[in-house]
């Protein structure tokens, strides 16, 4: 299972962290500078994977994640498969920016047209410095809900981006607004997703 | 128009307020961000904090600014400060209606609070309310509380409607339901034990996203209990074929999207490929129906991207774990090279980790991809080099140990993690303990361990090390063991100049020094005495270090008396010596007393109670005390009662003693060597007398307290009933040297007998297995080391080249038996073992007493097998045979008994040929056992020494060896034809 969730930056300091056993916050403190000091004195072009048994107990691995100026961090023990893992950190961050990107529902044709580039370009780490580290911040609870619709009680729940979207989307139509906006919304979202192989055909022609 | 315009405001507005934060917020998260040092942080944090107390109190506050007020709270916990006084807003805002206000109220709580937390008990009622909503969003957000909120005591209030849920038209809703009960089967499995057959049924979901989730639960339950899941194969592999072929109904072809949005299904193969490696590992059956699947699902591997090489490497472990299929194990490799030859250091990661997998069933893969292995050693990814050590931890032999151990040493210098350090210098005592070519090479290793991962290795180690050295060889190579001896201290006085060494390796310098520092004349009593107080003055903090000094010091006086030279303390000595008599620790001050009363004996009294190199000899104990005799009969004489064993007086059955006395004994088998560090422990006969002739106040022996009170209560009873107080004193010191164990009557006496020899055997097998593995490495000559001119070829050869069996076996004469026996065949080990077996069992019918005879052999004869690795033993067996043969052709004519035991064993070998190795093995067998369990009472030392092993060390005579030839003929090893060429070599 997955033991913890941390998004830092390149400083140190805590973006986001999610635990999934309870620990205090000290506990939580010392962790993240823990693993912290090892991140940072990681060189460049290396594997995605560090040894965490010496501060998260036996049987327990780290995979992680460098965009920018921000790491992306789980910590998972060895019911969980490496590379999946590093997988998921990849559509997390993928959903974190097209959620940025979404705040606007007029952009968001954009925004799928913008998605479909990232996926396939796999520009991620370009993207990141486009969307500055403080955007996560900002959407402090926006990413514990998406973090939600991935992992439940520390098992991966889902990693398509397509359902967490959807998930996300539904969350905040139905608590911000009136019904006929919802629908509207709904076409124009499923309009949005009709226009998507025309605008893969377009980006591929390109 | 105009209209849509303020939608749209409104809608960006919206939304930034659902997820986003008002300005104040955003001006905290930029002032930390831009914060230079930790303590502006926590200045903001800290004034932040002050706001928000104030704030949150406010009455009437907006729903809105109330939810940012507690993400705020979220965020400043984060950074570490403590936020508990707005945890019960977070509660109070579960209760509220509003969806978003809602969410973020158990957002807050679940970050907030451990699941024994007070408040728990405030929103089990929401979560119950919740769970029934109309609303699915309430209900999901319900229930991602519930994985986290819900402890033991709270499960069976939500359990009902949790189970409801799996049955609920969303399957979103189906999924996190599965995901709950899995928590609640992580956290109480009896609560939910009932609802497993729930995890069965929801397997067969329409929705792949709930089946994919019910594997989760399915996963541990299997890991647990496999068998009990056996008959789900088959469906495993039906649902692993479909997601392969991608033949699941739904979503997963969503709008034709391509690949990366098909993530779901990935993630379920991972799973169904764990779960299938539990199922089939060690099961033939069940792991047939999953060749084809897993072969297809290779053959198809995508390693274009993570997931794809994910999947392909569950198939490794898969495949390694199932019962072993030659095309796929191929195809496995196959995939391993891919990975290793990527430049990806995560594949090359995996690659490793799958390699070590594989390696144990096919040990040859090792061999194609040694220049990648040698790559990844000298990566900068610290993360790949660990994963690469412990590959090659699991690939070590004997032909490799010492460049791997360098290796290891070498990094474990290099590095300052310590728990790693712990971690591999662990690593590199056991393959050293277990693979060293030579007690010197070992030495040095431990020397290096010692000197930097010092205080962080097992204190074992430090006793193995110094067992080492004072055992040496054995009775055979006196000259070696001296030499090594004379190495060791030079060494060690060597070392001794640097600055801070860790105490555990003080220690072992301490004990050498003492007890063969001055054993080869090259270095003066004086000298090697100032060095040892050198050492007990630099770490003069440090009491165990100075306990190992000053025992050192008696030991080396002791020699010196005993020698007949004149004995001169040096004034540092002298002052040493004087700090420790008023030291606050009793232990040192006894040692220090000792050391006194020693200097003041003679050299005969001196040479009795420290002999020289005499560590590993037997201290006799009489437990008869047969010596008292006449004392006791004095006493009785005088009208004393006679004394009455404490079983009898509490009416305890005298077979209950004999078991406790059984623990006790194996309990002090476990290397114990406390010996070693006192100077030699009271010896009876010097001690009795003694305590005999002073009062009764003085009490030498340890003893508990409670079998003092005891004895106690007994003297008062007796007493009573003799009604003199004097009589009472004096029986009362009788009896504690009497001891309650020690007591015995001529029938006890027999019980004793008994009872240790079962306890001898398993010693005797503990310690073969050092002694094996030590003894056959002298034999071992050099390493095969490749001299080609690239470093890394070099290396490569040196880690993998030994693999070749017929290569070594060609190098040297002596090493032939012992390349067969270390080649992997398992029919012969477990020959070798039955062999072991069988001649433990003869030897036992034959040496031991006529009398007890069942009991005697059933008991040796369970033991042995369980506490040896057959493997091991007869690794040692075959190079203590050798040794011992050529010995005793060179000694010659000096032991006559033994010569005809060595006869009819080499002619019990010499018509043996079919099985070249594993005859001479039975031959030489109960010679060797002999040997062995000299060594294991050598071995135990302090007051456990029995001596029930006089029959073997009587030796063998001339129509035992011939009975034996009989036996082991009869055993059903007929020899057919000769095979010269071997012993040959083995006979010199």
């Amino acid at each position: 299972m997955i033991k913890a969730v941390l998004v830092m930056n390149t400083q140190g300091k805590p973006r986001l962290s999610k635990f999934y056993e309870f620990q205090p916050v000290e506990k939580q403190q010392e962790a993240i500078r823990n693993v912290f000091s090892v991140l940072c004195s990681r060189p460049e072009h290396v594997s995605n994977f560090v040894d965490a048994e010496s501060f998260f107990g036996p049987d327990s691995r780290l995979v992680y994640k460098h965009f920018a100026t921000l790491y992306f961090v789980f910590i998972f023990d060895s019911s969980e498969n490496e590379l999946a893992i590093l997988d998921l950190i990849q559509v997390m961050t993928l959903i974190g920016v097209i959620g940025y990107q979404l705040v606007s529902v007029l952009s968001v044709l954009e925004a799928v047209n913008f998605w479909l580039k990232t996926v396939f370009v796999e520009t991620l780490d370009k993207c990141f410095r486009n969307v500055c580290e403080l955007d996560i911040v900002f959407n402090y609870s926006k990413m514990h809900t998406i973090l939600d619709e991935i992992i439940l009680g520390g098992q991966v729940l889902e990693t398509s981006s397509t359902e967490v979207m959807k998930a996300i989307d539904e969350i905040s139509k139905c608590a911000l607004f009136p019904i006929w906006f919802l629908t509207c919304r709904l076409e124009a979202s499923s309009n949005a997703i009709n226009l998507v192989p025309k605008s893969v055909s377009g980006w591929r022609s390109r | 128009m105009e209209q849509l315009k303020t939608i749209g405001r409104e809608l960006a507005m919206g939304s930034q307020g659902g997820f986003g934060q008002s300005k104040e917020f955003l001006e905290l998260v930029k002032s930390i961000g831009e914060a230079r040092s930790k303590a502006e942080e926590d200045r903001i944090v800290l004034r932040e904090i002050e706001t928000l107390k104030r704030r949150i109190v406010e009455p009437d506050i907006a729903k809105r600014k109330m939810k940012e007020y507690i993400i705020r709270l979220l965020y400043v916990e984060m950074l570490g400060h403590d936020a508990s006084f707005g945890y019960i807003h977070a509660v109070k805002m579960t209760h509220d209606d509003n969806l978003l206000s809602k969410r973020t109220g158990y957002l807050a709580v679940t970050l907030f609070l451990n699941d024994d937390h007070d408040l728990i008990i405030l929103i089990v009622n929401t979560i119950q309310k919740d769970l029934k909503s109309d609303n699915y969003l309430v209900v999901c957000a319900a229930l991602n509380a519930v994985c986290r909120l819900i402890n033991e005591e709270t499960i069976p209030a939500v359990l009902p409607s949790v189970v409801d849920l799996l049955a609920h038209p969303k399957d979103a809703v189906r999924k996190k339901a599965v995901m709950a009960l899995h928590r609640f089967h992580h956290k109480s499995p009896y609560s939910v034990s009932h609802l497993i057959d729930n995890f069965r049924r929801k397997l067969c979901d329409n929705d792949p996203g709930v089946m994919g989730a019910t594997l989760c639960p399915l996963f541990d339950l299997i890991a647990v209990d496999p068998t009990s899941y056996k008959d789900l194969v088959v469906s495993f592999v039906s649902i692993l074929k479909q997601v392969a072929e991608h033949r699941l109904p739904k979503s997963y072809d969503y709008h034709q999207m391509p690949a990366p949005f098909i993530q779901t299904d990935k993630e379920s193969q991972i799973k169904l490929l764990k779960i299938l490696a539990v199922l089939g590992s060690g099961d033939k059956q069940a792991s047939e129906h999953m060749y084809t699947v897993i072969g297809e699902i290779i053959r198809k591997g995508d390693s274009s991207s993570n997931i794809g090489n994910a999947i392909l490497y569950e198939c490794i472990c898969c495949v390694s774990s199932i019962y072993p299929n030659v095309k796929l194990l191929e195809a496995a490799a196959d995939v391993i090279a891919r990975f290793l030859k990527s430049d990806s250091h995560n594949l090359k990661y995996m690659g490793i980790d799958a390699l070590g997998r594989l390696i144990k069933i096919s040990p040859h893969v090792a061999e194609q991809h040694q220049l990648a292995v040698i790559d990844c050693l000298e990566d900068p990814d610290d993360t790949l080099k660990r994963k690469t050590f412990e590959l090659l931890y699991k690939m070590t032999k004997s032909s490799n140990v010492e460049v791997i151990v360098d290796r290891m040493i070498d990094y474990m210098i290099s590095i300052s993690d310590d728990h790693y350090k712990t971690y591999i210098a662990s690593r590199c005592v056991e393959l050293a303990e277990q693979f060293a070519p030579s007690n010197h090479w070992f030495i040095q290793t431990m020397n290096k361990v010692f000197e930097h991962a010092g205080d962080l290795v097992n204190i074992k180690v430090a006793h193995n090390l110094m067992r080492l050295i004072g055992e040496g060889f054995g009775e055979d190579a006196a000259a070696a063991d001296s030499q090594l001896r004379s190495s060791a201290v030079e060494s060690y006085l060597h070392i001794i100049g640097e600055p801070k060494l860790p105490s555990m390796f003080l220690q072992v310098i301490c004990w050498v020094l003492g007890e063969y520092g001055t054993a080869d004349g090259k270095y003066s009593a004086s000298y090697i005495t100032g060095k040892l107080c050198d050492i007990a003055e630099a770490y003069s903090n440090d009491e165990t270090v100075k306990a190992y000094a000053i025992s050192a010091l008696t030991k080396i006086y002791a020699f010196e008396i005993a020698a007949g030279r004149k004995v001169d303390m040096l004034p540092e000595c002298q002052s040493f010596v004087e700090e420790l008599l008023a030291s606050h620790s009793t232990d040192l001050q006894q040692r220090a007393y000792e050391l006194q009363a020693l200097i003041g004996l003679d050299a005969r009294a001196v040479e009795t109670i420290m002999p020289q190199d005499a560590s590993c000899e037997d201290i006799e104990v009489d437990k008869n005390l047969a010596f008292l005799h006449g004392y006791v009969q004095q006493s009785l004489e005088r009208g004393a009662l006679p004394y009455i064993p404490e079983d009898e007086r509490t009416g305890m059955v005298n077979v209950s003693n004999f078991r406790s006395q059984d623990q006790h004994e194996s309990a002090q088998h476990g290397l114990r060597f406390e010996a070693y560090e006192v100077p030699k422990p009271p010896i009876p006969s010097k001690v009795a007398p003694v305590s005999l002739s002073s009062s009764t106040d003085l009490v030498p022996v340890p003893e508990t307290l409670y079998s003092r009170e005891t004895h106690q209560i007994s003297s008062v009873r007796s007493s009573s009933e003799a009604g003199s107080s004097e009589l009472k004193l004096k029986l009362d010191g009788v009896q504690k040297k009497w001891g309650k164990p020690t007591y015995s009557s001529s029938t006890s006496s027999s019980t004793n007998s008994t009872s240790q020899n079962p306890v001898n055997g398993v010693t005797q097998m503990d310690v073969a297995a050092a002694v094996n593995s030590r003894v056959r490495d002298n034999y071992d000559t050099r390493e095969p080391r490749v001299e080609i001119s690239p470093e890394k070829q070099k290396l490569a050869a040196s880690l993998f080249g030994g693999s070749t069996k017929t290569e070594k076996r060609s190098s040297t004469s002596n090493k032939v038996p012992r390349a067969s026996v270390s080649a992997p065949d398992r029919s012969q080990e477990s020959k070798a073992a039955v062999a072991l077996n069988e001649v433990a069992r003869e030897k036992t019918n034959q040496s031991s007493p006529p009398p007890d005879l069942l009991d005697l052999d059933e008991s040796t004869v369970t033991v042995v097998p369980a506490s040896v690795d057959p493997f091991k033993q007869l690794e040692g067996l075959l190079d203590t045979s050798i040794s011992s043969t050529t010995n005793h052709n060179s000694s010659g004519e000096s032991n006559a008994p033994d010569i005809m035991t060595l006869y009819a064993e080499t002619s019990a070998s010499r018509e043996s040929g079919s099985d070249g190795y594993s005859i001479p093995v039975i031959g030489d067998n109960v010679n060797l056992l002999s040997e062995l369990s000299i060594a294991a009472v050598r071995g135990t030392t302090g007051e456990t020494t029995v001596t029930p092993l006089s029959q073997s060390v009587k030796g063998p005579n001339a129509k035992d060896s011939l009975q034996r030839d009989a036996k082991v003929r009869q055993m059903g090893v007929t020899p057919t034809s000769q095979n010269p060429n071997l012993f040959s070599d083995l006979l010199g």
